[in-house]
């Protein structure tokens, strides 16, 4: 430690904590520390292990190795239940709220005031208005239904639950991925209020502007290790960056000559059910093509209405030579593939094999005439298996006993068995760890150069990313899509980070 | 490297052993109950005509568990299945009473043709695809109910039932006419305005449940129909010689249909598909499989047998169409499936386990009959064997994550 510090105000402290889940390591000994009335950002990408780290906190893992100290006292929750009432809550991604109760029965769920056997609704209303006063938003009838609240007012409600039962610890997991810009203002004012208070609070987040912004101290998690930290006032954004790749951006990011061949891919005025509003696109043969914007812009909604999934309100698609109705089998047959966002609810049949899973799409020639053997499916899934080299016991094991980036790698070895042309990919690396990424990026490379020798021709790739050094990292055009339009396609060499942002949230257009 | 490799060699042989072993514990089950009944019952019990009449017992339940394992590996459920065994018996039994009459000048009825009489070896075989047909039929609606298309379905039962009101009103060409007319433009009306609205198979087969054992009882006017004897009669009868004198011939049958149906989960594209929609939808439909398709042909597939079953159940009962029988089968048929190793979220599931799962009901039943027990001890046994089949199952589960 550089700096003598007073050991009384360090609110929470981890020390070499590590975790391991079957041959995954996802923490290999880390160590942090949050004082009272401070904003600790834990920055990593994703896989890197925040999670874990985080779930080690509240009591939802338990870690294999290291300790835990909460206000000088050692801290071991059993549960999460457990660190709730030890003094540790989460506000997570995913509100964890009962939709359906009114905003006091959620606030005090569990600890609901009574007299005798029954609830003391007269107090429960008080106690309620009481923590939200706390939080600044006495506005907030106790009374109203949860659903009937926007976004940022229940994750308010979240907050206003941890208050109220006299949470120290206050985590917030990408608190702010689904609010608009209005409502990060007011949830930051109100952080900054919690932490006059004297919480200690953890910020988790990998919008580095944000971390500038609200964060006292930040650690860098890579890999499952803690890799560095410091004071955001004192380090350049870059030098995070650097931190959290811990490589050179040119080695994650192979890149070959890639000449443009024939047309592939033609969208035009392309319109949703609901979303997107309208998008025009040219995908050549050996062209990776990134499509950029924010979580609901519409992003995802083009790939599935391209691809079938979702109904297409207006508009022409056309693939190779095919135009006209679109449907999921239909684009197989026409050497079109997808990889799914939602790796757990769409992309991957958790409990079916590893072969099973790759060879989903055609079941022909499995077998001795119309039969599907599993050997026959073996034989069919492993040259696959090993070129993406998907670490397995065999073809016959469960996908859903992989790791996350050997699952995704199943995903995507189903498009190279079913030799596609065209390839969608919705989030190809979202959430998986950084030696997977490359592995991923580096198969993108080698599609959409193709091979002469042995008579694989380029591929064309469209290809959805949030990541924004991923998108200009390995594809040559990148679009942005902004509230369901869809803009035009431009070189890489033309772009950086700041200009996409600008154009994914309309900033542009208001300066 | 070599050890490395060695190593992995072990761990593959150790999952493949496990596998195994998941894959067989119904059968383990099955052998350590009727071990157990064999110790304490002795001779009565395992004697081989003991054996036959547990599995001709267990033939029915088997046989409509055979296809409710299809619909519970999609991730469905079919409550339906008493009600569609009794439903099959009054039609098979309707069937094969069907005959001409001609009205006497005093009022009172003559037959003048009788379809069995005249072809007695014939018309038990319309009887037996009118049967399974039925069944199919009744799977495919389910099926379209399943899978959004409830007014498609009802178009078509307003055009039927179009037809059986106006039959003796116009003509009955003209009845024809005018059922397929109404069923035709409801059709298309509700194509063009009625959205399509998923049911989920439970409250489907909910409906099913009650509607088939109203229209079951409907069929005979409140009363079981007697067809006069035919060889259908005698299907679950062991014969003096022959292959028949081993087993009654329904119990080959259900045999048969296990192998076949089991060989088509496993090494047909379509039985694959069936994994695949149970295990996750939305992934079967991202990797282009037709889910709808699939799921019409499953349900009709499936509820064949369920007629078949309900054949059985004719012959069972010696050769009567009965309204209320079957009652409380589908419970018994899921219990079976589930205590065969089937996961009710889907995915998951076999032949031989939802067959074990069978015998092991059966066996208890039998035995305890053996030892003197009361009905409701062998109750009592049956409700613990399927939570503790259940629990372990999903220990073993736990373990293996």
């Amino acid at each position: 430690m550089s700096e003598p510090r007073d050991s009384a105000a360090v609110r929470l402290r981890m020390e070499g904590v590590r975790k391991a889940f079957g041959a995954t390591v996802a923490l290999a000994g880390v160590d942090l520390e949050v004082q009272a009335g401070e904003v600790h950002a834990l920055i990593g990408e994703n896989g890197a292990g925040k999670s874990t780290l985080m779930k080690i906190l509240s009591g939802a893992y338990r870690a294999d190795e290291g300790l835990m100290w909460l206000d000088g006292e050692p801290y071991q929750p059993k549960s999460p239940a457990d660190g709730r009432r030890a003094g540790v809550a989460m506000i997570y991604q995913e509100l964890s709220l009962a939709r359906h109760l009114s905003v006091m029965e959620n606030i005090l769920l569990g600890v609901e005031p009574r007299t005798g056997p029954f609830i003391n609704w007269k107090r429960m209303r008080s106690s309620t208005s009481e923590a939200l006063g706390q939080i600044g938003r006495g506005d907030i009838a106790p009374e109203v239904q949860v659903s009937k609240l926007s976004v940022a007012e229940q994750q308010l409600v979240e907050i206003a639950r941890s208050v109220a039962i006299g949470c120290r610890v206050l985590v917030f997991d990408e608190p702010t991925s689904s609010l608009t810009q209005a409502d990060i203002r007011r949830l930051f004012d109100l952080i900054r209020r919690l932490k006059a208070d004297g919480h200690a609070i953890v910020y988790i987040s990998h919008v580095l502007e944000e971390v500038q912004e609200i964060a006292d101290r930040f650690t860098v998690l890579r890999d499952g290790h803690s890799v560095g930290s410091g004071r955001p006032a004192e380090v350049k954004t870059s030098e995070i960056v650097t931190m959290m790749v811990g490589r050179d951006v040119e080695e994650l990011y192979p890149r070959s000559q890639r000449p443009a061949g024939e047309l592939a891919l033609k969208i035009t005025d392309l319109a949703g059910a609901r979303l997107p509003l309208t998008a025009t696109l040219e995908l050549q043969r050996g062209e990776v093509l990134g499509i950029a914007g924010l979580v609901g812009a519409g992003r995802t909604e083009l790939m599935r209405a391209v691809f079938g999934l979702d109904p297409v309100r207006d508009g022409e698609v056309k693939v190779g030579g095919f135009v006209g109705g679109a449907s999921p089998t239909r684009r197989w047959s026409q050497g079109v593939g997808m990889v799914s966002e939602d790796r757990k609810n769409e992309g991957l049949a958790r409990n079916l094999t590893v072969a099973d899973n790759i060879t989903m799409p055609s079941m022909r020639g499995m077998g001795p005439g119309w039969l599907v053997t599993p050997a026959g499916q073996d034989r069919a899934s492993r040259p696959w298996i090993d070129r993406l080299r998907i670490r397995c016991l065999s073809p016959r094991q469960p996908v859903e006993a992989l790791s996350g980036g050997n699952q995704q790698k199943v995903a995507l070895a189903r498009l190279l068995y079913a030799d596609v042309d065209v390839l969608l990919l919705d989030e190809p690396t979202r959430g998986i760890d950084v030696g997977s990424k490359a592995d991923i990026y580096q198969l993108i490379d080698e599609l959409a150069r193709g091979d002469e020798e042995s008579n694989r021709p380029p591929r064309a790739v469209l290809m959805i990313s949030s990541y924004l050094p991923e998108l200009l990292g390995v594809c040559d055009r990148i679009a942005v899509m902004r509230r369901g339009v869809l803009g035009e396609a431009r070189p890489v060499k033309e772009l950086d980070e700041r200009g996409i942002m600008l154009e994914a949230t309309g900033a542009e257009q208001a300066t | 490297m070599k050890q490395q490799k060695r190593q992995a060699a072990i761990v593959r042989r150790a999952a493949g052993s496990k596998a195994l072993l998941t894959r067989l514990g119904p059968l383990i089950g099955l052998i350590f109950v009727w071990g157990l009944f064999a110790m304490v019952v002795g001779g009565s019990f395992i004697n081989w005509p003991n054996q036959r009449l547990i599995l001709l017992q267990s033939t029915v339940v088997a046989t409509a568990a055979i296809g409710a394992t299809l619909i519970i590996i999609s991730g469905g459920i079919d409550l339906s299945v008493g009600s569609s065994i009794a439903f099959g018996t009054m039609l098979i039994a309707l069937i094969l009473k069907f005959e001409l009459t001609e009205t006497l000048p005093d009022g009172g009825e003559q037959v003048v043709w009788s379809a069995l009489e005249t072809m007695p070896i014939l018309w038990p075989i319309v009887a037996l695809i009118g049967g399974i047909l039925g069944g199919a039929v009744i799977g495919l609606s389910i099926g379209a109910m399943v899978i959004g298309h409830l007014g498609r379905v009802a178009a078509l039962l307003i055009g039927g039932f179009t037809v059986l009101w106006t039959w003796s009103v116009i003509t009955p060409f003209g009845a024809v006419v005018a059922g397929i007319i109404a069923a035709a433009v409801l059709w298309v009306l509700s194509d063009r305005f009625l959205k399509r609205v998923e049911l989920s198979p439970f409250i489907v087969t909910l409906g099913m449940w009650g509607a088939l054992r109203g229209a079951a009882k409907g069929l005979g006017d409140n009363q079981p129909i007697y067809p006069d004897q035919s060889w259908l009669t005698d299907l679950m009868q062991t014969s003096d010689s022959g292959i028949g004198s081993v087993m009654a011939p329904g119990v080959w049958i259900m045999i048969a249909l296990a192998i076949v149906i089991a060989c088509m989960l496993r090494y047909v594209r379509f039985g694959r598909h069936i994994f695949a929609i149970g295990s996750n939808e939305e992934t079967a439909r991202l990797c282009g499989v037709n889910v709808e398709r699939t799921k019409l042909a499953l349900y009709s597939v499936a509820i064949a047998c369920t007629g078949l079953a309900a054949l059985m159940q004719f012959s069972f009962l010696t050769g009567q169409g009965d309204p209320v029988t079957a009652e409380g089968y589908e419970l018994k048929v899921i219990a079976a499936v589930v205590i065969g190793g089937a996961s009710l979220s889907g995915g998951e599931g076999s032949i031989l386990g939802t067959i074990a799962g069978v015998l092991i009901m059966f066996v208890v039943d039998n035995g305890c009959t053996q030892l003197g027990l009361d009905n409701w001890v062998q109750e009592i046994v049956t409700g613990a064997i399927i939570v503790a089949a259940v629990g372990l199952d999903r220990l073993r589960h736990r373990r293996m994550v």
